[in-house]
């Protein structure tokens, strides 16, 4: 292959960044960033989206002149990332120049007057030299942050990543802290500001951050092996203090944080419930199942239908022991859907299954069967659940008084949600390695040779529809009395498919995975709320990068580790690989 | 082979369950259509305006399930964000039709003014998709399944919330075109102008894709590398530059048949390609992956039993606002199709490798 010129390199790495800025800019990301700040007084949102742009293109450009020369070259590196952090940030100038000679705006909404004027500083056209300028000196930034030895680089790295994190979360991060009392408010005041971290709360937490992970880099191993050598009753010891710990702070969480996270917590525990009955179906056994949402309707409409004292209440019984006849209808539904479906493999079976699922959606939510469901109006007037006894039902639309503790909060809901979580997690960990489980593993690897072997398939796929099931029920039921009224239009397609991914981004088959994968695609967008707008933007682009990175899963089980690595040793096309 | 007597009750069982279901759902169509007919609440003439609405709807969900099934017979793999190529094209063809619209040169050219639009979409939806093509799926193609699935999903949430970023979340009018407003009076029955021009555009595109696959040296390497990539590339077939193609031509496909759909319903928005998405890939299952024939007969189909379904066979069992559960007579569709014919209408039965 001709080798091309590095400035040539650095060009076409500028192009992309200008693209990319282009693109921040259009889509309204960096108008709508700039009422945020990183550090209060000193930088925005908006400006450091696009000074990491030019940045990171300075430091692209530099990698890949280095990649060409066949070693580090200081000056052409830093040459490169400049022309590469230039030519990103007079691209992004010249949308200010286009936008003054014709209307950009007829088309993009967000090329509007204060984009433009943010651009050059508020300077009109007679600022449009500043961003260029900037975006020179931190290409040549970024160029030069290759240069840096590793195990300074490194620490830098962590450092400005901490130091983001905590500015994206630090309006959440006030309100918890100001919440405890007087001592917490002046810390929480002293760290973070209005709309993000002040100038001591920047410099200590990436102070901190470069810090430790300086100190982990040098000590780290040794702590590792001082642990390792302790007595195995010590280990234990310390496991179980460990243990202790972690679940002190899940009681005391929502006690000290409020109800908006343990709500979030709350739907994180949800998405566990049916990623873990969907990692039965699909990670264990290899269906694919795109209509999961189904199941988890069906729990919510019998929990809605037994308990509620609105006019739809069937039975008004108490939430407890709904749930259980809850999972039995989810399981049967299981059952019922799985049986059309048992001789369709593959890409046939996800379009079936998400065929199954809009049909319940739609007849649940249709006029048709309003008479019994609700209807687009949906149910409501769900019975909290009471620990004690309920008092007698009187009539419709009042609710009966419970003589006990009523769960009626976000937090109290919290413990349901996080102790069925922990409990499924624990009986599919036991289903995994029992009989069954090796069965639908040998399903998932070959359906023939597993029949060969002496595999019912009927009777183990029906088991994995109708334990899958019974999971996603039981989040259904939770969800049900969380919300305390369903409607049909919050059961879309959505769910499911969100279900699959956080399945496929924990890591497939692996029961951490989908706890990990459910707080980073749930979780993480939740508590982000302040910057919704490009919530699905940024989950979709998240999605594509995990799957190029690192399609195995941020926590994969041991064996689809092996797989994957077996499979780049070998060379296998992974066709016939689900 | 030994087996208990419960597993053999439970075959029993499952098979009895799949023989009722199909017999009952035969019998659901059947009775409904007897009742509707008996109760003749429609006119010969309203079952002839569902029909037409049916064959407009059908050969746009057709021209998007072309897309699908080229890309899957190629790489077997679901483009899940195909539906919001559509979108884009939709999107394209509505700000070309503006600007032309606000220079009167729709007035005075109205075909040139149709085609141009559509021409625009084609051209957009196509580069969009060899993007997605280029960032998101050239670099799983020998990942396992799953993998291009999700990226696939992450493309499609990706499209969609750039577009929001960039035109809102609001709804777009499609400019009026006066040609195509009001009816067409054909052996006496009153058809809206607008449908047929739908469902004429509609085929001549798939007619020109048709004869692109069939005919032309491309269309010949494209079916060569859906048959076997390795052999193709043996041959001297550039199995990339065929995969980008397929990618180009299928996206071209459903930017016109955006165009089509906002001709039809006059209102776009960033979220418009998600059902027609889903529905569109309905028809390629129930026409038979993989096959363009297949698909093109398949959205057909699945574009008129909805439009006629909920009237014919529902309301005659005393369904109440049928045509709330149109999506439901598709879908159903759907499972009916996998369960007395897997393969699909058109396909041939998939080795089991490929399934």
């Amino acid at each position: 292959m001709k080798k091309e010129h590095y400035l040539w390199v650095a060009t076409k790495t500028g192009l992309l960044g200008g693209a990319i800025g282009i693109f921040l800019c259009l889509i309204g990301m960096v108008e709508i960033f700039d009422k945020r700040d990183v550090v209060e007084g000193v930088i925005t949102l908006g400006q450091f989206v696009l000074l990491a742009t030019t940045t990171s293109m300075g430091f692209i450009a530099s990698r890949r002149t280095s990649e060409l020369l066949g070693q580090n070259q200081a000056s052409l590196n830093l040459i490169s990332g400049l022309v590469a952090g230039l030519i990103s940030a007079i691209l992004v100038v010249l949308l200010v120049v286009v936008g003054n000679l014709i209307d950009v705006r007829a088309v993009f909404l967000n090329a509007s007057p204060v984009l433009y004027s943010l651009l050059s500083f508020n300077q009109g056209l007679a600022g449009i030299w500043i961003l260029p300028l900037i975006g020179a000196v931190t290409g040549v930034v970024g160029a030069a942050f290759l240069l840096l030895r590793e195990d300074i680089r490194g620490p830098i790295s962590r450092g400005l990543l901490t130091l983001i994190l905590m500015a994206l979360f630090s309006g959440l991060f006030r309100v918890v802290l100001i919440n405890q009392g007087s001592l917490w408010q002046v810390i929480a005041k002293g760290l973070f500001g209005q709309t993000g971290l002040t100038w001591i709360g920047a410099i200590l937490f990436f102070g901190l951050a470069v810090f430790l992970s300086r100190f982990w880099s040098s000590k780290g191993d040794e702590y590792k092996a001082r642990l390792n050598q302790l007595p195995k009753t010590r280990q234990t010891t310390l496991r179980v203090v460990l243990l202790a710990l972690i679940v002190l702070i899940a009681l005391g969480l929502p006690q000290m944080s409020g109800p908006f996270i343990a709500q979030v917590i709350v739907i994180i525990s949800l998405y566990i419930l049916m990623g873990l009955g969907l990692n039965i179906t699909l990670g264990f056994a290899g269906l694919l199942d795109l209509g999961f949402v189904a199941f988890y309707a069906i729990g919510a409409y019998t929990v809605g239908l037994l308990t509620s004292y609105g006019p739809f209440g069937l039975q008004h019984i108490p939430f407890w022991v709904s749930v259980p006849i809850a999972v039995l209808v989810a399981m049967m539904f299981g059952a019922f859907l799985g049986l059309p479906v048992l001789g369709v493999r593959g890409d046939y079976l996800a379009i079936a299954t998400l065929g199954f699922g809009e049909i319940v959606r739609l007849l649940a939510g249709s006029d048709f069967l309003a008479p019994y469901f609700g209807g687009p109006r949906g149910i409501i007037g769900i019975q909290k659940p009471c620990i004690g006894m309920l008092e007698e039902f009187l009539k419709t639309d009042t609710p009966r008084v419970c003589n006990g503790i009523e769960l009626g909060t976000p937090q109290d809901i919290y413990y349901v949600a996080v102790a069925s979580a922990l409990l499924i997690a624990f009986v599919a960990w036991r289903l995994r390695e029992s009989r069954l489980g090796r069965a639908w593993m040998a399903i998932r690897e070959d359906e023939d040779v597993a029949e060969a072997l002496g595999v019912n398939l009927v009777q183990t796929k029906l088991l994995a529809y109708m334990l899958g099931a019974a999971f996603a029920g039981l989040g259904g039921a939770i969800f049900t009395v969380l919300i305390g009224s369903i409607f049909a239009s919050s059961m879309q397609l959505l769910v499911s498919i969100n279900v699959v991914a956080l399945i496929i981004v924990g890591g497939m088959g692996s029961i951490p995975g989908v706890i990990v994968g459910a707080i980073a695609l749930i979780g993480l967008p939740e508590l982000l709320r302040e910057v919704s707008e490009f919530r699905y933007l940024i989950y979709g682009v998240t999605l594509i990068i995990m799957m190029l990175a690192k399609p195995e899963g941020l926590w994969p089980s041991q064996a689809t580790k092996r797989e994957l690595h077996h499979a780049e040793a070998e060379n296998v096309t992974a066709e016939n690989m689900v | 082979m030994r087996t208990t007597f419960t597993e053999r009750f439970v075959d029993l069982a499952v098979n009895a369950f799949l023989w009722g279901f199909r017999i009952l759902i035969v019998l659901m169509i059947v009775l409904g259509t007897f009742f509707t007919i008996r109760a003749g609440k429609y006119s010969g003439e309203q079952w002839i305006d569902f029909f037409v609405f049916g064959v407009s709807q059908g050969a746009i969900y057709a021209l998007i399930a072309l897309g699908y099934t080229m890309v899957y017979g190629i790489l077997r793999m679901i483009n899940f964000a195909h539906g919001d190529i559509f979108m884009t094209g939709a999107f394209g063809g509505y700000f070309m039709a503006i600007w032309l619209n606000s220079t009167g040169f729709i007035d005075r050219n109205p075909i040139l003014g149709l085609l141009i639009p559509i021409l625009f979409a084609m051209l957009l939806a196509a580069s969009i998709a060899m993007l997605v093509e280029r960032v998101a799926y050239r670099p799983l193609r020998n990942a396992p399944r799953l993998v291009p699935l999700i990226a696939a999903i992450g493309a499609s949430f990706f499209i969609e919330y750039a577009f929001r970023g960039f035109f809102g979340p609001g709804k777009y009018a499609y400019p009026p075109i006066r040609v195509l407003e009001g009816n067409w009076d054909i052996l006496g029955i009153n058809i809206l102008k607008v449908q047929v021009v739908v469902a004429i555009a509609a085929f001549i595109m798939m007619a020109i894709l048709y004869s692109i696959v069939m005919y032309t040296k491309m269309g010949k390497a494209m079916r060569a590398v859906s048959e076997s990539k390795d052999n193709a590339a043996l041959m001297g077939i550039d199995v990339n530059r065929i995969i980008v193609s397929t990618f180009a031509l299928g996206a071209a496909m459903a930017g016109a048949a955006g165009v089509l759909f906002a001709l039809v319903y006059r209102q776009i928005d960033f979220f418009m390609g998600f059902t027609p998405g889903v529905k569109a890939f309905t028809a390629a299952v129930l026409g038979g992956i993989g096959n363009i024939p297949g698909a093109m007969v398949g959205g057909l189909l699945l574009g008129i039993f909805e439009s006629v379904g909920p009237s014919l066979f529902l309301e005659g069992l005393g369904i109440t606002r049928a045509y709330q559960l149109k999506d439901v007579i598709a879908y159903t569709m759907l499972v009916m199709i996998l369960l007395f014919r897997p393969q699909g209408i058109l396909g041939e039965r998939i080795s089991k490798q490929k399934a």
